[in-house]
């Protein structure tokens, strides 16, 4: 029979009857780079020091370093633990879900939220949420380009790149003054062909820290009215940033109240703790209730090839949280609390190395606000944190403040200063 | 004319409300034209402002899902008779959804243990993966031994395809999937939105209601030299059609001698047969010839995680450093698209595989559904038998396997099953016999050969 006499391979190596050896198919296929982020816990793992220290992933930490699980979650989990299991959610995800956290974004009493003009769909935490707008954008206007600020969440170049939608950067983070870029913000915007996609961090820039003052988001929001932007936000701290979620939406509240036909990504993962359940949101504001279904069946339709629809365990932690007052106090105390460690933790950490004596300005780290402190390192200095020091971040000098405790803000203050005093 | 604009920037929430109210005129700009327009002044400054036009204006509804549109019909259906034999997901004798007493005893466990939801590394919870990777080779496989094989957890069988769908893009660019003619509906969608072109080989024989397969055969030979050729592992969905063993041998044959690589969907081990590792048969012999392939699994059907979303994607290299390579290609492509999987369903999977008194009793449950089926296939097949006097063979129903039955009936007869006896359907002709109970089968059988003989 032919196929057990002599074959040529495509590589012309004869496979001999009765071996069976390939060459493989996956010659050309290379290591992929590390993850710059998540590459870092894993660097983290690896390192056996007693004093190793990971600011680098932003997950929260309590004082202890360790892993939280809010009270809130747990009793959610605790009255839904062998409840009937829903079959697969609509494509859509949980409708209850969705409700809840669009109440979040747009404010119970929205009007948008009556007239039923949003097209919600649940998504797979933010980056999800990210990814079936950036899908959504290609398909329905195929020739736009998306505008990211720099620097922005790593991820963010990924997602739209792997969508095809072609990129283009505003400028957002100062250096020399370690905040805002105001001027030259405003002037890219400006700049922008009319009609142009903006990528917006609504609270807790990622990962600079640096947010618009209101006047400035004021500003913002007009400037995009007389260029006819579109503004799509990326909320994935609210309630982290300032303690108060309704407080961290001020952004989005002055974009609607302008009356912007945004699009948002909301995501649970830092402000539930829920990480690995991968729950969000992608919510796009349509003209009208028919635009608003029709929106959301294409969202849909984008999101059965990727995964038919999205997981349910988390969605029912957050409708059972958010659908009860008590549950839903609870969360808000618990969301404060870590807001307030992380605040605090700022503040000790610029004590310390004001105390040290360090010759550099530390004021960013309590001006800026959020998870994460861009703290104005380079590359060297960080890497010289992690070989000399056992502390790791990403090369870009972010600091998860999430992972500074009492018990190691000390030993970070003066490795910070030891790397940096020569400067 | 800066500190007008901020001032009208800054007035109450109120009287911008009411201003954009104003603004929204009724003027169509063009679908996709940017919504940049002159208003009329208001008195403190004129400018060009945008309008509360979306920039979406001309998006038309998506059509509903060929599948999951089906089970909303039937909820809308107020009929007291109606019966819901569309998506393909287990019911028990009294038409209730099952969860199997491996998952609640599993659940239990974990919230004992309390553990916390951090994120899982991009590839997956460790544990699943090997576990998963086991159940599906055997663990004394040499391709596991061996670490020949990359696994990375995905979102259940869907996104497991789309991930490698996605591999398949960027490495084998112009490669083509030939997927079989009838296969399950969300097939063309993820080849299509990953950008791999795909063609069909025939499958589905409806003069015999069984498998062409000279058909398939002879489109497997004539498609390009190094083709990925989609083949279900068991339980073919739609048709329930599966190659005998000695067909799938054959099938391997001329895929090797194609230089075509084999990919499966495995959708349903432990749902054709009952046994886990009987349905593993076809994959496991393709890894004993030592071929690369790939192939991927969902614990939709056979745990009942449906909504957990819980799968995997397994790349069967020749070597173990192609498969590190490949993994971390995975994992690129996965990053993009939700950073890293939902912990839930893959720590389900863990603890009832990884503990052999919960997995054996999984085994248990699962021969228990397959049972079950098996049993309303054959009241089915009675049914039909004894009210259709035309000599029409029924025996298909009992040869088909899994989940699915391929009825034959065409898009009108299907239209009719649903208009006038409100079973519900989708159009191919393909009922879900996990939504058939006992007592429902007479019913059944009356709607089918209604549908089939007086309708055309």
């Amino acid at each position: 029979m032919a196929s057990r006499a002599i074959l040529q391979s495509r590589q012309g190596i004869s496979v001999i009857s009765g071996a069976r050896w390939m060459s493989s198919w996956w010659k050309n296929v290379e290591p992929a780079p590390k993850d710059p982020i998540l590459g870092v816990t894993e660097a983290f793992l690896a390192d056996p020091s007693p004093n190793k220290v990971n600011v680098g992933v932003g997950a929260y930490r309590d004082d202890n370093g360790k892993p939280v699980v809010l009270a809130c979650v747990r009793e959610a989990e605790r009255r839904i633990a062998g409840n009937m299991k829903m079959e697969y959610l609509p494509m859509g995800g949980s409708v209850k879900m969705v409700e809840e956290t669009l109440k979040l974004a747009y404010g119970e009493n929205s009007d948008l939220l009556k007239d039923k003009r949003i097209a919600a769909v649940q998504a797979l935490s933010g980056t999800g949420a990210c990814r079936l707008f950036a899908d959504y954008q290609k398909r329905f206007k195929p020739e736009s380009q998306i505008y990211i600020p720099v620097p922005t969440w790593a991820n963010h170049h990924n997602i739209w790149r792997d969508a095809q939608v072609p990129q283009r950067t505003f400028h957002y983070y100062h250096p020399a003054t370690r905040g805002l870029d105001f001027a030259s913000l405003m002037d890219d915007i400006k700049n922008a062909p009319n009609g142009s996609f903006f990528l917006l961090h609504a609270c807790a820039h990622n990962p600079t820290g640096v947010d618009p003052s209101e006047e400035q988001w004021r500003e913002i929001s007009h400037q995009f009215k007389v260029k006819g932007h579109f503004a799509f936000f990326d909320m994935a701290y609210q309630g982290f940033a300032s303690g108060d979620p309704e407080r961290d939406a001020k952004a989005i509240r002055i974009f609607l109240e302008d009356g912007h036909l945004i699009g948002c990504a909301q995501s649970y993962a830092k402000n539930m703790g829920l990480y690995g359940q991968r729950v969000g949101c992608l919510s796009v504001v349509c003209e009208d209730e028919k635009q608003a279904v029709a929106v959301k069946s294409q969202l849909q339709q984008l999101a059965r090839p990727m995964y038919s629809n999205p997981p349910v365990h988390g969605a029912l932690i957050v409708s059972t949280i958010l659908g009860d007052p008590e549950l839903k106090n609870l969360w808000l105390k618990e969301v404060k609390m870590m807001a307030d460690r992380i605040i605090g933790m700022r503040i000790a950490l610029r004590e310390n190395l004001e105390k040290l004596g360090s010759p550099l300005s530390w004021e960013h780290i309590t001006n800026q606000i959020g998870m994460f402190c861009y703290s104005g390192m380079t590359p060297e200095q960080v890497d010289r944190l992690a070989s000399n020091f056992h502390i790791y971040m990403t090369r870009n000098g972010r600091i998860s403040m999430a992972g500074v405790t009492t018990g190691n803000v000390g030993y970070l203050a003066n490795a910070i200063h030891e790397v940096t005093k020569s400067v | 004319m800066a500190s007008s604009m901020l001032s009208l920037a800054s007035t109450s929430p109120s009287s911008s409300l009411s201003l954009s109210d104003n603004w929204k005129v009724k003027t169509k700009i063009g679908g996709f034209g940017n919504a940049f327009v002159k208003t009329k002044s208001f008195g403190r400054t004129t400018m060009a402002v945008a309008l509360n036009v979306s920039r979406f204006e001309g998006i038309t509804m998506a059509p509903p899902d060929p599948i999951l549109g089906v089970s909303e019909a039937f909820r809308a259906d107020t009929n007291d008779l109606k019966l819901n034999l569309g998506v393909g997901a287990y019911r028990t004798e009294e038409l209730q959804p099952y969860v199997l007493n491996v998952v609640k005893k599993a659940e239990n466990l974990m919230l004992e243990r309390g553990e916390n939801k951090e994120y899982l590394p991009i590839e997956g919870l460790a544990a699943f993966n090997n576990v998963t990777a086991q159940l599906l080779f055997g663990a004394d496989n040499p391709v596991i031994q061996q670490g020949k094989v990359a696994t990375v957890q995905g979102l259940s069988g869907t996104g497991s395809l789309r991930l490698a769908a996605a591999l398949i893009e960027r490495y084998f660019p112009g490669a083509k999937v030939l997927i079989s003619s009838p296969t399950w509906g969300n097939h063309k969608n993820i080849f299509n939105d990953a950008r791999v072109p795909w063609s069909e080989y025939r499958y589905y024989d409806p003069k015999t209601v069984g498998l062409d397969f000279n058909g398939m055969i002879d489109d497997i030979k004539a498609a390009p030299e190094g083709s990925f050729i989609l083949l279900h592992g068991c339980a073919h969905n739609p048709t329930g059609i599966d190659p005998t063993l000695e067909q799938w041998e054959k099938i391997a044959d001329v895929i090797q001698e194609k230089n075509h690589i084999p990919f499966f969907d495995v959708a349903y081990q432990g749902f054709a047969s009952g046994s886990l590792d009987e349905d593993a048969a076809s994959v496991r012999l393709f890894a004993a010839r030592g071929m690369e392939l790939l192939v991927a699994q969902s614990y939709s059907k056979n745990l009942g995680l449906y909504a957990e979303r819980i799968g995997a994607i397994n790349v069967v290299c020749s070597s173990s450093d192609a498969a590190a390579r490949v993994k971390s290609q995975l994992k690129r492509i996965a990053r993009p698209m939700y950073s890293n999987p939902p912990v839930h369903g893959a720590r389900i999977v863990a603890n009832i595989v990884g503990d052999p008194a919960l997995f054996k009793e999984w085994k248990d449950e699962m021969e228990l559904m397959a049972g079950r089926i098996k049993g309303v296939r054959q009241k089915l097949f009675n049914s039909l038998s004894a009210k259709d006097k035309s000599g029409k063979d029924w025996s298909f129903i009992l040869k088909q396997i899994g989940m699915f039955s391929f009825t034959g009936l065409n898009k009108s007869q299907s239209d009719n099953m649903t208009n006038k006896w409100h079973v519900y359907m989708t159009k191919d002709g393909r009922i879900s016999l996990a939504g058939l109970s006992l007592a429902k089968c007479e019913y059944l059988a009356d709607a089918i050969i209604d549908s089939y003989h007086n309708v055309s």
